[in-house]
């Protein structure tokens, strides 16, 4: 016989240890802190699920991040993005939306560093609307452009550019504003019983 | 929480167990190998004899085994390069889009937060599984001296990968992603990836039972090892029901960092372990060494992951366990750094003569670079400035691209002429694909690298803004998509030459 064996005994035995050490022990460890229920994050209502689904949908995890880090290992803080993130502030999140990119910046508090519903319309129509350096793509199919002298609708959002020219979101649009508006991560963790929502 | 604690106990028994009988058969002297197994890939006096690109005398030696399963493994090489083609088209006009943000903006299904997961699952499961698993199946009859078994299952099983990467793309451009990095596939697709996969495994295994070879050569332990890793790892990653949150994105990176170290890493090592020593006629440098590199590889790879999420929400000891197990990385990758450029360097005068050398050595110069910058920046230090740049998109290429992909293509460019029977026509076309994919992933490589940098020391800038970490990476952005052009056209050459040598060119200059 041959010795494929010990590569098959071998090979399995190291997979498993890191089964083992990265997804089994982790599991416990996450496990306890959620139990206690601290979060910064209330439960998403049905509208900010759906604004999280057309987030994931459009591959915006590929350029922002939803992490912050302590001071001592970037400008995080400085930038405006808030506390240092901790384990309870995801509990609410499957699937996860941590990132590792920040061609565009973090997101983890943009609920209140930007909270205009109109500003991120606009934005996510085209931001260079709005932040000319902006290398952002925007999202015009969730959008119609309608021209009108007077408001159209209560949701229509007006461009600034071009006279009597209103932006119509589409629902895909209002929840992913929706959504955008619900993270707020710089708060303080707070039990579950304390969520006014 | 029972079904927790079962698997917690199960794994540690099993991991224990494991290494407990792998001692015992170290003790028994099963796990050393000869040294005069390194000659086990020259027949009778083939040693000190070259085997260049185009067939020699010598391969006469092989056709029976290099033929033995044709169909299915050029069925494998042209899906993995009409693959590499869409993936690598992708790929540019995901790069072209940073520095035109609206290019192609205006279209849902061209966003680019579309293109970028597709341009990543193509390549990583469409074009280099196909190609690492052609060339490394292939191998096996050579290595076992049997003629493949199973073929028929190994076809059904590229049938198979082929329809589940269609519909996995289909899936990211209407919306049905998993939604994490790297596991992007809806999940019954991920179903048929995992069935295909373990359907790979049946010819390997039926065919090195079938051998009387007494000993195995080390792109075998590479491939046995790489096609047990692969299903668990998938099946782990894809379904564990029970994760959200930050185990969950612990579970993702510990599966996007194995799929590049346990999946494509040892198919790539294996093949540069074989055709290094066979092209140039002379056996590796060091045979016990590879011991060290392979049995490194599979302790130290596997728990790396959490570099990816350092300074992140993640408990301390496991970001620590990761960073230790990082630099641990540059013990097997020294080991194998020693074996394959010493073996290259008493040859360098060989790469004027095959093109094919030339790709295996540019290869395994780009594992050594690639994997020492990867222990580098698992570091705290390096790590907090090149965490979130275009750095990581540099250094994942150049292991992925520089390294992988380039031996694919000379392990490719080595199989085709002897699985067909016939010989290149246009040699120069693949020497003119070599140079523009070469001097395409330098510059690429290079200006991402930098522009990486610069962006991660703006994004430590306390007294900065965000602005200035956009701005300062336009320029190596822009030359990042010439990079790309080069690598594209490099791919259209590959495209080309295989399907003219199998469709279009008649069988001739035969040996016999």
């Amino acid at each position: 016989m041959n010795k494929a064996y010990i590569f098959v005994l071998g090979g399995t035995s190291t997979i498993t240890l890191s089964i083992f050490l990265f997804v089994l022990v982790p599991r416990v460890e996450v496990e306890k802190i959620n139990k206690e229920g601290l979060s910064a994050q209330a439960p998403y209502t049905e509208l900010e699920l759906k604004g999280r689904e057309v987030y994931i949908e459009n591959g915006c995890v590929y350029c922002h991040s939803q992490q912050v880090r302590d001071p001592s290992a970037g400008a995080d803080k400085a930038f405006g993005w808030g506390r240092a993130s901790l384990p309870s502030d995801y509990i609410y999140d499957k699937p996860h939306l941590l990132g590792t990119m920040r061609t565009g910046p973090d997101l983890s508090n943009i609920g209140s560093r930007q909270p205009s519903r109109d500003w991120h319309h606009l934005h996510f129509y085209n931001p260079r609307l709005l932040v000319q350096w902006s290398i952002m793509p925007g999202f015009p199919f969730l959008y119609d452009v309608v021209s009108s002298p007077t408001q159209p609708s209560p949701t229509a959002v007006k461009l600034p550019s071009a006279e009597d020219k209103w932006l119509l979101p589409k629902p895909e649009a209002e929840a992913l504003v929706a959504y955008i508006l619900s993270l707020k991560r710089d708060r303080e963790p707070f039990l579950p019983s304390e969520v006014k929502k | 929480m029972n079904a927790q604690l079962i698997f917690l106990v199960l794994t540690f028994a099993i991991s224990v167990l494991g290494m407990a009988a792998f001692v015992v058969a170290l003790i028994q002297g099963q796990v050393l190998v000869p040294p005069s197994a390194a000659r086990s890939i020259f027949s009778k006096n083939e040693e000190g004899n070259p085997e260049l690109d185009q067939r020699t005398a010598m391969s006469e030696t092989w056709k029976a085994l290099d033929q033995s399963a044709r169909t299915p493994i050029v069925f494998f090489f042209v899906s993995s390069a009409i693959w590499l083609v869409i993936g690598s088209i992708l790929g540019l006009l995901v790069s072209l889009k940073f520095n035109a943000p609206d290019f192609l903006g205006s279209s849902s299904l061209l966003t680019f937060g579309k293109l970028r997961p597709l341009h990543l699952n193509i390549v990583t499961y469409g074009w280099l599984s196909f190609a690492a698993l052609g060339v490394s199946l292939w191998l096996v009859p050579r290595l076992t001296r049997v003629p493949l078994q199973n073929t028929k299952i190994l076809f059904s099983a590229g049938v198979l990968w082929n329809v589940g990467v269609t519909l996995g793309c289909l899936g990211i451009l209407f919306g049905y992603s998993d939604g994490l990095e790297w596991l992007e596939f809806w999940w019954p697709v991920d179903i048929l990836l995992a069935i295909a996969g373990a359907m790979v495994a049946i010819p390997l295994f039926h065919t090195i039972y079938r051998s009387k070879e007494e000993h195995l050569y080390v792109t075998m332990w590479y491939t046995i090892a790489a096609l047990i890793w692969f299903p668990i790892l998938f099946i782990i990653a894809n379904f564990h029901p029970f994760h959200s949150g930050v185990e969950q994105a612990i579970a993702n990176w510990w599966f996007a960092h194995n799929v590049l170290g346990l999946w494509v890493t040892p198919l790539g090592l294996g093949v540069i372990y074989y055709l290094l020593p066979k092209i140039i006629g002379r056996p590796i440098f060091s045979y016990q060494l590879s011991l060290f590199g392979f049995w490194g590889l599979a302790l130290f790879y596997s728990q790396v992951g959490m570099h990816h999420l350092l300074g992140g929400p993640i408990p301390t000891w496991i970001a620590n366990l990761s960073i230790v197990m990082s630099v641990g990385m540059a013990i097997p990758v020294v080991t194998v750094a020693i074996n394959h450029h010493i073996t290259a360097y008493k040859h360098l005068h060989m790469l004027k003569d095959s093109v094919v050398l030339r790709f295996i050595v540019f290869g395994a110069m780009s594992y050594t670079v690639s994997s020492l910058q990867g222990s580098l920046h698992a570091l705290r230090t390096f790590n907090y400035i090149t965490h979130f740049t275009h750095w990581t998109v540099s250094h994942a290429h150049l292991g992925l691209y520089g390294f992988t992909t380039m031996v694919m293509f000379g392990g490719i460019y080595f199989a085709f002429p002897r699985l067909l029977g016939r010989d290149w026509k246009y040699p120069q076309l693949i020497n003119l694909h070599f140079w523009t994919a070469a001097i395409g992933i330098i510059i690429y490589a290079v200006a991402l690298g930098i522009g990486g940098w610069l962006q991660g020391e703006a994004l430590q800038n306390t007294a900065g803004t965000f602005e200035a970490s956009v701005l300062v990476t336009l320029p190596y952005l822009a030359a990042r998509s010439v990079g790309g052009s080069l690598m594209l056209f490099s791919h259209l050459l590959f495209l080309f030459n295989i399907c003219f040598l199998l469709w279009f060119q008649k069988s001739e200059g035969n040996h016999e």
